[in-house]
């Protein structure tokens, strides 16, 4: 392992037991809530060459999922947060199946309406719960397993999704970014990989979701809010768009910077909306890609 | 009779709200996210202008429209051109660039029944018995010169015949010494400008909030999907198949069910008719 891997995998998970507060604690786990949602983006968008604007949609399918099933039929979070995983990820890949036979942008559209509309269909029908939510979940029994539930997992994702791209299987999900048409020559349903892909995506986010739920141990409308899909965006922007480990460090910064914001309330989703923008309109490439360069050039000149 | 009557003004409320979006979408291929952001805009600045600088009212319209459209055209300009031609950070960067504006707005403090404009003629009349206020007649008929407008306008003048043009063939008008980037400028100028007449039409039936921008853009989204992208006369159909449901929906099952019958829509067009009803252009070119 080289010397940035260990320094990361040390990093992450070192962190928690770094600072004191249970304040920050906390801060630390939404980060990594977050860094979830923008792995499943940045996988998606820059792997496979799907935009998906629905991290919301992932979260609010796995946290009602995760929210009904212990709040009707009372089971443990154990058994919740797997079902709600898997089963928020069949029906998020279900919902989006019919715009991925297209290229263009209608995916991207359609997962950002899904949240919206989705939202004010449980508002306008009132059911689980209406506006009001469903109170009273399970929560988990401390922070430290809390913290250390989701650290090793981040570490788990981000090195194994960076495993996957190298496989077969992400070899065709790439070459399915770059010429669709080629891919479908070879005589491979193009479509069927995909589903592939974005299953794999939204299981990711349900997870966030489910976690989320039992985090707070409440469900509600909030976890259809648009931040859950902008700002995993903005953190992959921010970290490195195409490297995996960047949109975990992007996360990490920019939920910092963000508690630095606090009391600026409303403002702060301005501030990370105007970052995404420039940084978008700028193209730059992302922190880690430059530290990479960096990295790079040090290690030859010590060498020669 | 009912039925009938506000379907049509709620037809007519959706292709208004949508024909802004497929216009921008038709010529530069630029899905407008800020669409929804810019109509509250024009809301909020209209109000802005008639309750704090005491502007008369149709002064204050005719002045946040002129300025909504300036702002649109700059957005292209400063903003979207570095990114043209790459979907991905087109979507991202007009979404953004929305948000912070509507996220701006709740900022300030810009929520709650307090911000409304006032109708332009009070009152209601009776027609065929069915009771409807003048305001969502004056919609009908804006909305219908509206449609006149754009159609004589895309099919008379030589701007309206540049901007058809570089929709339907942007080598071949390029050659013939169209501009695609100053056409894209005057697209979405245009398309902020009637997202604008929408606004200051619609909002006095309802008060100015943050969520009417997010909800906006949503409906103007389904309508297009529905009726196909970037084709003209499919944001129509879409707009009246999607109202006449919405209200048949409201007459027959409940109020609460004009979400679900956008959902229904959306997924059911995905399915069975990618392209939309009337998108014939992109048809092959959308399905690998």
């Amino acid at each position: 392992m080289s010397l940035p891997t260990v320094a990361f995998v040390l990093g992450l998970l070192i962190i928690p037991l770094a600072v004191t507060s249970m304040a920050w604690q906390k801060i630390i786990i939404i980060a990594c809530i977050f860094a979830f949602l923008a792995l499943s983006f940045d996988f998606l968008a820059h792997f496979v060459g799907i935009v998906c604007l629905g991290g919301a949609f992932f979260t609010g399918v796995g946290g009602y999922i995760s929210g009904l099933l212990n709040s009707a039929f009372g089971l443990p979070l154990v058994i919740t947060i797997p079902i709600a995983t898997i089963g928020g990820a069949v029906i998020c890949t279900l919902f989006l199946l019919p715009c991925l036979p297209m290229r263009g942008i209608y995916f991207a559209i359609v997962s950002l309406m899904y949240p919206l509309l989705f939202a004010r269909v449980i508002q306008a029908l009132n059911i689980f719960g209406g506006t009001d939510g469903l109170p009273g979940l399970a929560t988990f029994p401390n922070i430290w397993v809390e913290l250390y539930l989701i650290l090793p997992l981040i570490l788990l994702l981000t090195f194994g999704l960076r495993r996957l791209v190298n496989e077969d299987f992400g070899m065709v999900l790439r070459a399915i970014k770059d010429n669709d048409q080629a891919v479908k020559a070879s005589n491979i349903n193009i479509t069927w990989f995909k589903m592939k892909a974005v299953f794999l995506a939204a299981a990711i986010g349900c997870f966030s979701g489910a976690y989320l739920a039992h985090l707070y141990g409440w469900v509600g409308l909030s976890l259809f809010a648009l931040d859950f899909s902008i700002f995993p965006i903005a953190a992959t922007v921010v970290g490195g768009v195409g490297t995996l480990v960047g949109p975990v460090i992007g996360a990490l910064i920019l939920t910092l910077f963000s508690e630095m914001l606090r009391e600026f309330g409303p403002l702060r989703v301005v501030f990370y909306s105007l970052i995404l923008a420039g940084l978008v309109i700028l193209n730059t490439g992302g922190l880690v890609p430059y530290l990479q360069r960096k990295y790079h050039q040090f290690e030859r000149w010590t060498e020669i | 009779m009912n039925i009938f009557i506000f379907g049509l003004v709620n037809s007519v409320i959706l292709a208004l709200i949508a024909s802004g979006f497929a216009l921008v979408y038709g010529v530069s291929r630029l899905a407008n996210f800020a669409h929804g952001a810019l109509y509250i805009l024009v809301g909020f600045a209209t109000w802005l202008f008639l309750n704090r600088l005491g502007i008369n009212y149709i002064g204050s319209i005719f002045l946040s429209i002129v300025i909504v459209s300036i702002i649109g055209g700059a957005i292209y300009r400063f903003f979207l051109i570095r990114v043209k031609g790459m979907p991905a950070s087109e979507i991202i960067a007009s979404l953004s660039i929305g948000i912070a504006i509507m996220e701006l707005f709740r900022w300030r403090g810009f929520i709650g029944e307090a911000y409304m404009l006032p109708p332009f003629v009070t009152g209601s009349v009776s027609i065929a018995g069915v009771m409807i206020d003048w305001q969502r007649l004056i919609i009908i008929g804006i909305g219908l010169a509206m449609m006149l407008s754009l159609w004589l306008f895309t099919h008379h003048t030589k701007v309206g015949l540049s901007l058809r043009a570089i929709a339907q063939d942007k080598r071949a008008s390029m050659m013939s010494g169209i501009d695609p980037d100053r056409t894209a400028v005057i697209g979405l100028a245009m398309g902020s400008a009637l997202a604008g007449v929408a606004a200051v039409v619609i909002l006095p039936l309802g008060s100015i909030t943050v969520e009417t921008g997010y909800m906006v853009l949503t409906d103007a989204i389904a309508v297009c999907i529905i009726g196909g992208l970037g084709s003209w006369m499919g944001v129509l159909a879409g707009a009246f198949l999607l109202g006449f449901s919405q209200i048949l929906a409201t007459a027959f099952i409940g109020p609460h069910w004009q979400m679900v019958v956008v959902l229904l829509f959306i997924i059911l067009t995905l399915i069975l008719k990618p392209s939309g009803l009337l998108g014939r252009q992109k048809e092959l070119e959308e399905r690998v």
